[in-house]
């Protein structure tokens, strides 16, 4: 049985990113004849030797024009034994914000750094990104490995430079793995080059790596190092399916909440809280598209009935187990997206699971420098900036810590006029890791 | 449609192997299904006027029948559109018509043969209407005030579309802006644009062409019969087989040749090429395209083979 593993990808522009996607399809066999045709037969007009694997995702005109990449391209290969999303994000600074964006579904974020260049300014970015995106494993790909002889001492240094990095954001170890995008060394095929590597490739890493919202350790203590369905109970409703008459007689009467499992597991009995309004019911039916079903778990999308005839309505919480923090006052890291900075002050859309509603900024409390990981004091937040806010709301949201779930710790802030979306949020002080490394859990360690 | 409106919910428990599965991961189905409905559910609930594109090819299809599972047991809460090229394969229209009555949708139709007999439209030289499909359907959005459209688009199919977002924001003259679009984040999704915008929606947009076909086939997803193998009459240009018709006469060079062929995709006629192909039903379907060497549009659509960035230079004037 086939499953899904979502990944992005990360490092600074020039680091090869584009290669290394082109690379594992390739050789994947997931590139069919006419696409390559195609790169082929540009590869050739540009005057090159060999095929540019990089052409295979970079779709854009202006891409292709400057050699760059400029947006997430999503692409899709599937080995025997797991089917892979990849968002390959663009590596320039001004893209950062598509990095977030890709980081935000990934179970695995694959870190790239050149080998000649080693740690960047962009690179330890990235890291500070998945790292407060808590994706649940990140793998850090030393590229262009060939063109420093494939160099076992220079490995083990770039190793010990990113396990530094890693450390200060409070990430206790990293996986690594020596690579030639160019070459196709150790990325599909293990390379007769690095007969001191002794780990995975970079695809078999990929093959193995949990997909369930867990980390790679397991031992983490708590935290999104537990499973999503092991998580407690959260159901966002997102809507009323009433179909009174256009049903049939037998649907008459039918009540659903439809909404996605974002965490946790329900039976039929289960007694649950609906939120905000607090009032606690049984489920009483559950159906799964159209299927009658005993229980569901987190990721399927669902209609559930209530033993009890309550008001509730989309933007409302059905849950169970510990109860998420029911609250007006937000405390959040966000990384600003805009170009307008964010000052004390600004009202602005938050929308949090289904539900949508004012806030206004109170407080900005500190900027994330990414050479020393700790906060600093700030006035505003720019561009690509990552600091932590606090908001006040309009209306109440049934939230949990991002740290313990991805789904009901996240948030989006939204321009009020344009409808632009400004930032991406987390709950929960997400730096205090940052600034107290010993207090954050080990959610990379392999 | 297994799950029509009217049809009464089984009682069936989960498969075991899911419930046993020690990580409680979805099968990739199930994970692909749960997320387009999740999409399908937040643009009906954020949006005052959705509509559906509906061609009556597999991927609207697909999205129509995720449509129906997503509300049942009430009925889809939103009209389907169709851009009727005016080429279209008889079959195809019989099927839309059947299944929009099964399904018990209104259909709207925008008819790209009505702008080009009142002269608003011009037949392009080489007889595509593919783009010409776009000025109806932006006009048909007008006309409805629609604020939100699904499309079949998948980001497998095709480069530029491998760059959008789920939900994709046009301006008020349709337009894409590949280079300006929303970050997405997690699975909030944010619709919300200024009047005269408008949104598409895109629900398989992580579905590949053989999930679709395996989709299918695990929900007894009946489809147009050109999708299968049978006998036709065709003529052989520039690399693909065209359906001799109405719309295409053989040129001096070409001969009619009657081959076993079925369609990948269902499009315009007129810029639709067959595939040579034995396969006769659904599991036949699968084999084949599990193990093709060619994409779908590359072996099947002239008008993305106009250049290197055909589909994304259609797209930024407000194609599908």
């Amino acid at each position: 049985m086939s499953t899904l593993l979502r990944l992005a990808t990360a490092g600074s522009v020039d680091d090869g990113k584009s290669t290394l996607v082109g690379r594992l399809l390739f050789d994947s066999k997931s590139v069919l004849a006419d696409q390559l045709e195609s790169v082929e037969r540009v590869s050739r007009d540009r005057g090159l030797s060999g095929a540019d694997l990089a052409l295979l995702t970079d779709g854009l005109r202006a891409e292709r024009e400057q050699g760059i990449t400029i947006d997430v391209a999503y692409r899709y290969f599937a080995t025997a034994k797991r089917t892979f999303i990849l968002a390959d994000c663009p590596g320039h600074v001004q893209y950062t914000r598509n990095t977030v964006t890709g980081a935000s579904t990934a179970d695995v974020v694959v870190l790239l750094i050149d080998a000649r260049k080693g740690l960047l300014e962009q690179t330890r970015r990235h890291l500070a990104v998945a790292s407060l995106l808590r994706v649940p494993n990140v793998v850090v790909a030393i590229n262009k490995i060939d063109l420093v002889g494939y160099s076992h001492a220079r490995y083990e240094e770039l190793h010990d430079d990113i396990a530094a990095a890693a450390r200060a954001l409070g990430i206790e170890s990293v996986t690594s793995i020596p690579v030639s995008a160019l070459e196709g060394a150790n990325v599909v095929e293990r390379s007769a080059h690095t007969p001191w590597w002794e780990g995975p490739t970079l695809l078999s890493y990929l093959e193995s790596v949990p997909a369930d919202g867990s980390a790679t350790s397991g031992s983490a203590a708590g935290g999104t190092a537990l499973p999503t369905s092991e998580q407690p109970f959260r159901f966002p409703v997102q809507s009323v399916i009433r179909p009174q008459l256009a049903g049939g007689a037998e649907y008459r009467d039918y009540r659903g909440y439809a909404g996605r499992v974002a965490s946790g597991t329900v039976r039929i009995g289960d007694p649950v809280t609906v939120l905000p309004s607090g009032t606690t019911t049984t489920v009483s039916g559950i159906d799964l598209l159209g299927a009658s079903v005993s229980q569901i778990f987190a990721g399927q999308s669902a209609t559930l009935r209530l033993t009890d005839e309550l008001d509730v309505t989309r933007g409302d919480s059905i849950v169970s187990g510990e109860l998420p923090v029911l609250t007006q006052d937000v405390q959040g890291t966000v990384a600003w997206l805009a170009e307008q900075p964010l000052r004390p002050g600004t009202r602005l859309l938050l929308k949090h699971t289904t539900r949508t509603t004012t806030a206004i900024v109170r407080n900005i409390g500190g900027i994330l420098n990414l050479g020393s990981a700790r906060l600093e004091p700030a006035e505003h937040l720019a561009l690509n900036d990552i600091g932590s806010v606090t908001l006040r709301l309009a209306s109440p949201i049934a939230a949990d810590e991002y740290a313990r779930n991805r789904s009901t710790g996240s948030f989006l802030l939204i321009d009020q006029a344009s409808g632009a979306t400004l930032a991406a949020g987390m709950v929960g002080n997400a730096l205090t890791g940052a600034v107290h490394p010993e207090t954050r859990p080990l959610n990379y360690a392999i | 449609m297994t799950h029509s409106a009217s049809s009464p919910p089984q009682p069936a428990d989960l498969p075991g192997t899911i419930v046993e599965n020690r990580e409680r991961q979805l099968p990739l189905l199930d994970a692909l299904e749960a997320e387009a409905v999740h999409i399908i559910r937040e643009v009906v609930a954020e949006f005052e006027r959705p509509a559906m594109l509906f061609s009556g090819g597999k991927d609207s299809v697909v999205m129509a029948h995720l449509a129906a599972k997503a509300f049942w047991p009430a009925p889809i809460p939103f009209p389907l559109l169709h851009v009727d090229t005016g080429h279209n394969f008889p079959e195809v229209l019989d099927y839309r018509d059947t299944a929009v009555e099964r399904l018990g949708v209104r259909l709207e139709v925008a008819r790209v043969q009505d702008y080009i007999d009142d002269g608003r439209l011009a037949e392009r030289a080489d007889g595509t209407r593919n783009p010409l499909q776009t000025q109806p359907l932006l006009d048909a959005i007008a006309e409805h005030r629609f604020d939100a459209l699904f499309g079949g688009g998948r980001r497998d199919e095709e480069k530029a579309r491998a760059k959008e977002r789920v939900l994709s924001l046009r301006d008020e003259f349709g337009q894409w802006d590949p280079r300006n679009q929303r970050p997405e984040l997690w699975d909030l999704y944010n619709g919300r644009h200024r009047p005269g915008e408008h949104v598409r929606a895109f629900p398989l947009s992580n579905w590949t062409e053989l999930d679709v076909w395996r989709y299918i086939e695990r929900e007894a997803i009946e489809l147009p019969e050109l999708y299968y193998a049978h006998y036709r009459d065709v003529v052989e240009r520039d690399g693909m087989l065209l359906a001799v018709g109405p719309f295409i006469a053989p040129r001096e060079s070409e001969t009619i040749t009657n081959r076993l062929v079925r369609y990948r995709t269902v499009g315009d006629m007129s810029c639709t090429g067959a595939v040579e192909s034995e396969a006769k039903d659904v599991a036949a379907v699968i084999a084949e395209v599990a193990a093709t060497r060619i994409t779908e549009r590359g072996a099947t659509r002239a008008d993305d083979r106009l250049s290197e960035a055909a589909m994304e230079d259609r797209k930024k004037e407000g194609y599908f």
